[in-house]
């Protein structure tokens, strides 16, 4: 993974190894409850290279959104499914082979035309973006999107809550 | 900056390889879930990234706007899920498909 010439640092280093080894582990792992935990791994890992890269702001909402919600929801979902469906892991071995196939032959072409490319030159020593930057941003010129982006989320709350609802319950409890 | 932009972008390109993988394999749909979220993840530290070495700030307002869109697809996703499970007696989204 790591064909760069310099020397990465620690941290970085680490946080590779975290955030790829569970993002393998979330998709491997037998138990979707462990795969979901190491899926909350790679989120954190995700969020710790947003801190690397100076935005601390992406990183917490990051953390909030993400590790707060989004995983803790796919592990109550995952405990809410039956038992059996769990654990049980059926999969064609030569599907399984073209898909890793696929997976290297990606991480070899992309990673050849990235390196390839004159990416690698590429420094800074501007000073990071403040987030008051993002703030006016966000509220001076991207006003509309962040309200379509609000109506979206009450929407899909909407949408989840009506799917979710049981009808045969509620058949049930009306007759009796 | 100590870090070069070529590490992140490696880094993302492994996390969409990956992702690509468990789309393409796996059959269980929380699954396709986490690496659905993996990609989208891959996606948001090539767009902080870039935004961080241009510089600019609206690489990272568009990224927060990504989380907040993956957050509500995936609300929805694990309802469609559940819906799938509740209606079928078949195991046709814990397991396998049946062709």
């Amino acid at each position: 993974m790591q064909e760069v010439p310099h020397m990465a640092d620690a941290v970085f280093l680490a946080l590779s190894v975290l955030t790829i080894g569970s993002a393998i582990a979330a998709l491997e792992v037998r138990s979707l409850i462990y795969g979901s935990i190491s899926l909350m791994g790679t989120l954190g890992g995700i969020a710790g290279y947003f801190l690397l890269l100076d935005s601390p702001f992406v990183a917490m909402f990051q953390i909030a959104v993400y590790i707060g919600s989004i995983a803790v929801l796919i592990l109550f979902t995952v405990m809410l499914v039956r038992r059996q469906l769990i654990f049980i892991k059926v999969e064609d071995k030569r599907r399984r082979y073209a898909g890793i196939g696929l997976m290297l032959i990606m991480m070899v072409s992309l990673g050849a035309i990235i390196l390839s490319s004159g990416i690698k030159t590429i420094q800074t020593d501007a000073p990071p973006v403040d987030f008051r930057t993002i703030g006016q941003d966000f509220l001076m010129y991207y006003w509309p999107a962040l309200i379509l982006m609000a109506l979206i989320l009450a929407a899909s709350v909407i949408g989840a809550l009506t799917l979710a609802r049981r009808e045969d319950i509620e058949d049930d409890l009306r007759t009796s | 900056m100590t870090y070069e932009l070529v590490d992140f972008v490696i880094v993302s390109i492994a996390l969409l390889a990956i992702g690509i993988y468990g789309v393409a394999v796996k059959r269980n749909a929380i699954r396709m879930l986490f690496a659905i979220e993996i990609i989208i993840n891959a996606a948001n530290l090539n767009l902080v990234a870039f935004a961080r070495y241009i510089p600019n700030s609206q690489g990272q307002t568009f990224a927060l706007f990504s989380i907040a869109i993956a957050a509500a697809e995936v609300a929805v996703g694990l309802a469609l899920i559940i819906v799938a499970i509740l209606h079928s007696p078949c195991d046709y989204c814990g397991t396998e498909r049946k062709l």
